[in-house]
């Protein structure tokens, strides 16, 4: 095994491990914790496979900006602390579909024989990644960048909801 | 790398039921919402194990989009979640039973 393959199988477990703690951990703090540890080395498995701009770009995007801000709401809201893992009882059902779930995916992804050969080792330069991005790609760049506009008109609107006094002091 | 796609597609499979999971089985909005990250993350990862295996950069593209896509969606479901909270409501998702009215 190269050395290439061996961080792919560390990588994919740290990153699993973090996700199952933060998936069952009641505190809310804890999960985020968890989960900003599953997001970075998911970045890590992302240069791994070749694509150290997406990679790069999980790092910042995830766990810097969108797992601070879940932190940070967890912060402002005093969302209600609980203490260890969430109860058995509540997780068995979601598990046993969850794990039906993994089957049939695992039994889908197995189907093909061209998905045993292993990988090559390949880096794309992140030029060429932006390159087809622009190029091809262009119409969905656009479609994202009107879609957060829209959510950022969404989210001032919601910020900015006043109070209704006609209507018992509810806000709009 | 000597690693086949079929693994690369199981990791990312096992991530993808663990935020299924995730936002199944927990009652904070909040949790429900790292769930959702975590299957979005997991549809990245197989788009890039894709990409590496058809030697092209499309997947690494789609995985560009796909983070956007989850920025956006943080965004507006925490501003969602501060709003209920303003105004009154808890963060827990069986409350959550009204499409109008209160």
């Amino acid at each position: 095994m190269t050395a290439l393959g061996a961080l792919f199988y560390l990588l994919a477990a740290v990153m699993l491990a973090a996700a199952g703690l933060a998936a069952t951990r009641r505190n809310p703090i804890h999960a985020v914790c968890c989960a900003v540890i599953a997001f970075l080395a998911s970045g890590g498995l992302f240069a791994v496979l070749g694509a150290p701009l997406p990679g790069a770009l999980q790092v910042v995007v995830y766990a810097g900006a969108i797992m601070v801000l879940f932190l940070f709401i967890i912060m402002l809201l005093g969302l209600p602390v609980g203490a260890g893992p969430l109860p058995a009882a509540r997780l068995a059902l979601p598990a046993v579909l969850g794990a039906a779930t993994f089957v049939s995916l695992f039994v889908l992804a197995g189907a093909d024989p061209a998905g045993r050969l292993p990988l090559p080792a390949a880096t794309a330069a992140p030029g060429n990644v932006g390159a087809v991005l622009f190029g091809d790609y262009w119409l969905a760049v656009e479609a994202v960048s009107i879609l957060l506009f829209a959510a950022l008109a969404a989210v001032l609107l919601l910020g900015k909801a006043k109070r209704n006094p006609t209507d018992g002091g509810k806000p709009a | 790398m000597n690693v086949p796609l079929s693994h690369v597609l199981a990791v990312a499979s096992l991530l993808f039921v663990i935020g299924g999971v995730c936002a199944v089985a927990r009652r904070s909005v909040l949790m429900i919402l790292v769930g959702v990250e975590f299957m979005l993350t997991a549809a990245s990862l197989a788009f890039v194990g894709g990409a590496l295996a058809h030697g092209n950069l499309d997947g690494q593209a789609a995985a560009i989009l796909i983070m956007g896509l989850a920025a956006a969606e943080a965004a507006l479901g925490l501003a969602l979640l501060v709003h209920a909270k303003r105004g009154g409501a808890t963060a827990d998702i069986d409350g959550y039973d009204r499409l109008g009215g209160q």
